[in-house]
This record gives structure tokens, sequence and C-alpha cells, in this order.
């Protein structure tokens, strides 16, 4: 039960801050506060027993995205542009497709509902409780369904986080500096240079 | 964003020292202790270019990538692929399906063992080598 209730405040305290995310013109504060409900969203996975995921949510989104959404916002200003008049149709499509989402989790089954397809089905859950000890050998079963039962998927994912990283190198690239530009990249010339006017 | 923290803050400059070793002995830790608690490829290879960012971060791109050049990235970030599709074309060679690990060793386990390691090695590498130039890419001033 107190199990529940702390993950009914994380979950309360995740539409706060998406609310203060929204209405936050200060784009720095706004990218802090992102950074925070990655963080309490990993908390949330913590307490359903879901490591993995959390170990994720707190490297990648608390910890990666928020440099680099800070490293993108000094190229651009701090604060957001003050919006002249209100978007009333995109207000409805918004409205419509939150309202069609909802709608659909209406179908899916209720947090740790043991009767479910996928818990209840012999090649799924059940076996790799059962049978991923004596196939895999190993301890945490969600390391063997990644790397080993869902292998070709994981392969995917790796593609997917290769062919991005392409994507933005060739977008932004990775412009190579002149050293005359930025005398301190040479970090042994500078040395050697010191070492002169010590001497 | 980073000019600023190369001339002052030395107190930051050697705690950040102090820490990176440690950051990147936990990022391999997470890597090869995947098998038995949480943690794995994609969590380490995270990890790992973390410590590289907070160097950027405080001594300064440019001496960050005297530390890891942009070309070791682009290196690190397609072997890792390559080796994660490698094991499975070993598999096919070995005669067992794509990405079926059995046939890697003497005994099925083992075998699984093998390509569980490999494989997660192969993410680590693309991991680790995608992100730090995401970071070299938005940091660098145009």
């Amino acid at each position: 039960m107190t199990e529940q209730w702390i993950i009914m405040a994380l979950l309360a305290f995740l539409v706060v801050l998406t609310f203060g995310i929204i209405y936050l013109k200060d784009l720095l504060a706004a990218i802090i506060l992102l950074g925070i409900y990655s963080l309490t969203a990993a908390a949330a996975f913590v307490v359903m027993d879901a490591v993995d995921v959390a170990f994720t949510e707190a490297a990648v989104g608390a910890g990666i995205s928020t440099i680099l959404l800070l490293g993108t916002l000094s190229f651009t200003c701090r604060e957001q542009k003050p919006q002249e008049h209100n978007n009333y149709r995109a207000m409805t499509v918004v409205t419509l497709v939150g309202a069609l989402l909802i709608y659909g989790t209406l179908d899916l089954p209720l947090y740790g509902e043991a009767n479910t397809p996928a818990n209840q089905h012999p090649q799924l859950a059940q076996h790799f409780i059962q049978k991923s000890g004596e196939e895999i050998h190993i301890p945490n079963i969600v390391t063997s369904v990644l790397a080993s039962y869902r292998g070709y998927d994981t392969l995917g994912e790796t593609a997917v986080v290769f062919t991005a990283a392409i994507g933005v190198l060739s977008l932004l690239g990775l412009r190579r500096r002149r050293r005359d530009e930025e005398p301190e990249w040479d970090v042994k010339r500078q040395r050697r240079q010191q070492d002169v006017e010590a001497s | 964003m980073i000019k600023g923290l190369q001339q002052r803050h030395r107190v930051v400059q050697v705690v950040s020292k102090l820490f990176i070793p440690l950051i990147l002995l936990f990022a391999f830790y997470v890597q090869f202790h995947g098998d038995f608690g949480p943690g794995g490829g994609f969590q380490a290879g995270v990890i790992f270019a973390s410590a590289f960012i907070l160097h950027g971060l405080i001594f300064g791109e440019g001496r960050t990538r005297l530390v890891m050049p942009p070309f070791m990235l682009r290196l690190l970030m397609s072997f890792g692929l390559l080796l994660y599709a490698g094991t499975g074309v070993l598999s096919l060679f070995l005669g067992g399906n794509y990405l079926d690990y059995s046939v890697l060793a003497h005994d099925a386990t083992h075998g699984q063992h093998w390509g569980i390691f490999t494989v997660e090695l192969g993410v680590g590498m693309t991991v680790t080598a995608v992100m730090i130039s995401l970071f070299y890419c938005f940091s660098s001033k145009r």
C-alpha cells in the first residue's frame, strides 16, 4: 500500500513539473526542470522494481540530455520569445490527440496485473522467469532477455543510436579547429613556450 | 558556456581530476557486472562518456579532443556495431542461427556468456563514441 502511495506522489510531482516546464519562459530553468523530471521518473521506476530502466533514465535523461540541451542553449538565447497570438487550432489538435491517448490507456492492463496475456503466455514472461536460469545461466533476467532472447532487437537499437549519430554529425559536423585560432588547444606548444620563457 | 571555467575554478579542476578515474572505473563495473546486477552496455557507455564530458566541461573541449580525437570516435562507433553484428555472423559460421550464441563455445551456457559479453561490449563502445561525438558537436563554437 505504501508503495502505491509513493508511486502516486511521484507521478503527481511529474505532472506539476510538466506544467512548470510549459509555463516557464526562462529556458535554462526549463532545462533544469527537465533533468529533475527524468530523475523523478527514475525514482518511480525504482519503486516499480524496474532497476535497469531507472538506471538508463537517470544516466541518459537526467545526465547526458541535460548537458546536450545546455550546449544547444548556448547557440540560442536564454529567454523564450513572447507569442503574439493564441493558436486555437493547434490547441484543439493537441487536446484531441491527448484525449485519444487517454482513451487508449483505458484498454491497457492495470499496473502489476498478473493475468495479462503477456504474463500468462508460456513462451514469454513465464519462459524467461522459469527457464532463463538453465538456458543462459545469468542471474539478471533483463540482461539475458535484452542480449540473448531479443538480441536481434538490441542490434537494431544499437544501429538506431549509430544512425542518429551519423545524422547529427552530417548536419552539425565536427569542425576542425585551426591552431592559430585557439592557441590553448596546442598544449605541447604552450608548454614549450613556457619552458622557453622560464629559462 | 565553457570558456569561463578554464581560467578560474581551480577547486573544480582538482576535484574533477579525482572523480574522472572513479567514473571510468564505475563505467567498467556497470559494463561487466551487467550479468549479475542492473546495468549493461547502454548505461555503461553513457557513464563512460560522461567522464569525458566532465573533462570537456572543466578543462575545455580542445584538451578533451587531444585525449579522445574525433577520428577515434568514428572508428569506435562503427567498430562497436560491427562487433555486435560480427558476433551474429560468427555464430552463423559455427552452425547456429544468427545471434544464437550457444554455438560459440563447447558448452551452450558458456557460449551464451561469451556472446552476451561481446555483444554488450559492442553496445558500450558505440554508445560511448556516439555520446562523446554528440557532445563535441553541440559544444564547439560555430
